[in-house]
């Protein structure tokens, strides 16, 4: 039973229209909202960077929102997945410590001046950063990673320190910890000291004995030794003195006088060592309850060495030389490049991380492997959909031609979609398109074949192409359907790149059904309406 | 018109078991395989670690790599150099757990032994092993979502007699596939994963075509025997089994050769999963069926064959 295809009407909005002509207004509204939502796309991609500089910025930059998003691994990037470390914080702390890490981190990311982060909080303890087009991956380590604590420590006199160098020493060679460690007999009577350059406070060591010094100092039971309210603390690394470089090591006090938490502003400075005028810092004011605690703090120890403590090492320790009212400090002595001051300084600004954070899963990609990437993507797919069309034109002849026409569409509605949705292209989701080429034409040689088989059994053209629709459609079901379930759990289970990947192939199938049956079949159906048809070109 | 593959009669159920053995035997290496090699070679995605890409101003030989790298303390780096137009190109592989900055300490070690190079970072990534194990979990998880929501939709959709045949395949194509890539020494990443299901979704496409003609011909063709009636449709649907595959297999291919090195696992699957979902869907999910169906008449008593 075959029903004429014009003999059915439907009504829209009041309008009564005929089946093709309902067909034909559905590809033709779908084409031209694809084209709309294309342009910008268009637009956007194909701008010389002149023409980009002449563009004013609100224009760029809502021209750039409606374009195609695309991932880091295509523009070049950095993704980072960090975890927040609440294992010392209390109960009341660890509350809110990720959204406080969050609000620290978007300060810091929005001063360090990247277009567009993503930042994105991930479960109960993780935050996800997206910097697109970064390059600098050290600096960006640097900058996020950084607790970003500053303390400030009194540190403890010479002859207290002494003190305690000489009982750490007994207490290691008693314990024959030197003998194990394989020193020399002459150093086992005093195993610590040995190692300095200076015995004073703060101790030097020298690069090459750090390691045994380390090993030494982690001994157990050792915190015994050292009175409840002091502290052993590491310079920065790569000091100098003397001539040689190593890390000075520091008794101070437990308690910090202070934290980074008074602090009002930072700046990167040259010249804030006098001894060093060539040398970068970062310059420090506090607020006003911090310029008070500062004024009594340095007021109180006149003459006593003040360690500035950030993240548990020292940068420098230099000597109240009298009370400080104005609350300026500065932090000089880390071996500070511009770019490393100038980092410290925006990460003081933005404030200390609630707790340290680690990066537990961390993919950049570089902006010329991106580039090649959509060079190679776009490549593979030219050539793969070339490879499509000959063997559709040869095989089908017109009607491989009318499949073409489909599977274009069908790629146009693809990327429009995309764009529509604010979806974002990556990789695998070109991958995913030009086998949507290879798997889009599937449908149409599934009812050309059926459509082959009934001209065979002498059925007119007309019978056979309407036959070929029907008979293939349940088949072209099955088919779409099966890759769509994988395609939902693929979704499911996916970072960033794979997600693209399962989203291009969701609106490449389900476009399909559009282009690949009803599409073509209104052309055939425009063909045959206009008269009978003894051959068809398939 | 021009067409190929019509009109042919091949008694491809003759062949059966000829290719249950080529199939049972592949799926069999592929798990000795699996066992000896306790698994998959599984990419950073899963295990945890790092994976960094770098570019070398100039070709240097991979054992001077190797020596910079040994150099600088970082031993038992896995390392690879690209092959052709990209031979100024290093694959470098780490287990979880080195101590600092693996990415910045490898680079700054090849710089030192290499003072005139220079070496740009084209791609890393840093694992935690934490998170290698959850999207190790996800993975299995969705294969097995997957198959099962397939497996449902083919149940609801075909009778026992076909399903069970259609199952076998599906696994028997995503399964031969995973050995390919193991034989070929590739690794299993995320988008191998993408690439496995993709198949598993896809490669069942041949099978339904196949599938639904052998229904409408079990029932036109009552007299004829049963291995004779699964021949006529498998002969029918022949050329769009291999012309609906090859149109896919022509893009997967190109994605092979010019998707470059990011892809080339990806595509390698999906060239492996369409060929092998095609000879299935005849010679494991047909076949199968065809011994299904033979096996529940003779339960009843009918002669068949």
């Amino acid at each position: 039973m075959i029903t004429h295809p014009y003999a059915r009407r439907f009504t829209v909005w009041g309008a009564t229209m005929r089946a093709d002509q309902l067909k034909l207004a559905g590809v033709l509204v779908a084409t031209a909202l694809s084209i709309w939502f294309l342009y910008p796309s268009f637009r956007y991609y194909t701008l010389t960077p002149a023409q980009r500089q002449a563009l004013p910025p609100g224009d760029l930059a809502s021209l750039r929102r409606k374009a195609v998003h695309l991932g880091l691994d295509l523009q070049g990037g950095m993704h980072l997945v960090l975890e927040v470390d609440k294992s010392r914080l209390s109960a009341e702390e660890a509350k809110d410590a990720v959204d406080r890490a969050m609000e620290v981190l978007r300060r810091r990311i929005d001063e360090f001046g990247v277009a567009e982060p993503l930042i994105q909080r991930e479960g109960e303890e993780r935050i996800a950063i997206q910097l697109p087009g970064l390059t600098d991956r050290q600096r960006a380590m640097d900058l996020i990673g950084k607790t970003a604590l500053l303390e400030f420590k009194l540190v403890r006199t010479p002859d207290e320190a002494r003190n305690v160098w000489s009982r750490i020493d007994a207490y290691l060679a008693a314990r024959g910890a030197a003998a194990a460690a394989g020193l020399d007999t002459a150093m086992r009577r005093s195993p610590l000291t040995s190692h300095f350059l200076e015995i004073d406070n703060p101790a030097f060591v020298r690069q090459e004995d750090l390691p045994m010094v380390e090993k030494l100092l982690a001994s157990a039971g050792l915190d015994s030794v050292i009175p409840g309210d002091s502290q052993l603390q590491w310079s920065s690394p790569d000091q100098g003195a003397r001539g040689v470089t190593g890390r000075a090591l520091y008794l101070t006090r437990r308690e910090p006088e202070m934290t980074g938490g008074s602090i009002a502003t930072a700046q990167a400075q040259v010249g804030l060592e006098q001894a060093n005028p060539a040398s970068w810092g970062v310059s420090v004011t506090m607020s006003p309850r911090g310029r008070a605690d500062f004024a009594r703090v340095t007021g109180n120890n006149v003459n006593r060495h003040l360690a500035i403590v950030l993240d548990g090492e020292v940068s420098s320790a230099p000597v109240i030389r009298e009370r400080i009212p104005s609350g300026n400090a500065s932090i000089t002595g880390g071996n500070f490049t511009v770019e490393t001051a100038k980092d410290l300084a925006i990460v003081l600004r933005a404030g200390a991380l609630p707790a340290p954070v680690h990066v537990i899963d961390e993919r950049s990609v570089g902006p010329s492997l991106g580039s090649d990437s959509i060079h190679e993507g776009f490549t593979a797919g030219l050539v793969g959909t070339a490879l499509v069309v000959i063997f559709m034109v040869v095989y089908y002849q017109l009607s491989g031609v009318v499949a073409i026409v489909a599977m274009l569409l069908n790629t146009i509605y693809v990327i429009a979609a995309l764009g529509g949705f604010g979806a974002t292209l990556t990789l695998p989701g070109i991958a995913g398109l030009v086998l949507t080429v290879g798997m889009a034409v599937d449908t149409n040689v599934l009812i050309f074949e059926r459509i082959r088989e009934e001209l065979r059994n002498q059925r007119s053209v007309r019978q056979s192409v309407e036959m070929g629709y029907d008979r293939a459609f349940r088949t072209i079901l099955d088919a779409h359907l099966t890759t769509l379930i994988s395609a939902v759990f693929l979704f499911q289970f996916g970072t960033g790149p794979i997600k693209g990947f399962a989203v291009t192939l969701s609106i490449g199938l389900i476009a399909n059904m559009f282009t690949a049956v009803l599409f073509t079949r209104m052309i055939y159906d425009f063909i045959l309406s206009r008269g009978k048809v003894e051959r068809l070109s398939i | 018109m021009f067409q190929i593959l019509h009109g042919t009669d091949i008694p491809f159920m003759r062949y059966r078991r000829i290719a249950y053995l080529f199939s049972g035997g592949l799926a069999v290496a592929t798990a000795i395989w699996l066992i000896v090699h306790g698994g998959p070679r599984y990419s950073v995605d899963f295990t945890g670690g790092t994976l960094l890409q770098i570019r070398l101003s100039q070709v240097v030989p991979a054992d001077q790599i190797r020596h910079a790298l040994d150099e600088g303390g970082y031993r038992g780096v896995e390392l690879q150099q690209m092959t052709g137009e990209n031979r100024n190109e290093y694959l470098l592989r780490m287990k979880a757990g080195a101590q600092g900055d693996p990415i910045a300490g490898v680079q700054s070690a090849i710089q030192k032994q290499m003072p005139g190079v220079t070496v740009e970072q084209r791609r890393a990534e840093n694992v935690g092993p934490k998170v290698g194990g959850e999207l190790r979990t996800k993975a299995i998880w969705a294969i097995l979502g997957s198959l099962a929501g397939i497996l449902v939709y083919v149940g609801v959709r075909y009778q026992f007699k076909y399903a069970l045949g259609a199952v076998v395949a599906l696994f028997h194509d995503v399964f031969v596939t995973l050995g390919m890539l193991c034989f070929t020494h590739r690794e299993v990443s995320l988008t191998v994963v993408a690439a496995l299901l993709t198949i598993a979704g896809y490669s069942i496409n041949d099978t339904i075509v196949v599938f639904d003609r052998i229904r409408e011909r079990a029932k036109a063709l009552r007299k004829e025997k049963h291995s004779r009636v699964m021949d006529i449709a498998v002969n029918e649907t022949l050329s769009r089994t291999i012309i609906t595959s090859l149109t896919v297999f022509l893009t997967a291919l190109a994605l092979f050769i010019w998707g470059g090195e990011v892809l080339r696992d990806f595509s390698f699957a999906m060239l492996m999963g369409v060929g092998f979902g095609t000879y299935s869907s005849v010679f494991v999910a047909s076949a199968l069926a065809l011994d299904v169906w033979i096996g529940l008449d003779r339960r009843k008593g009918i002669q068949a064959e």
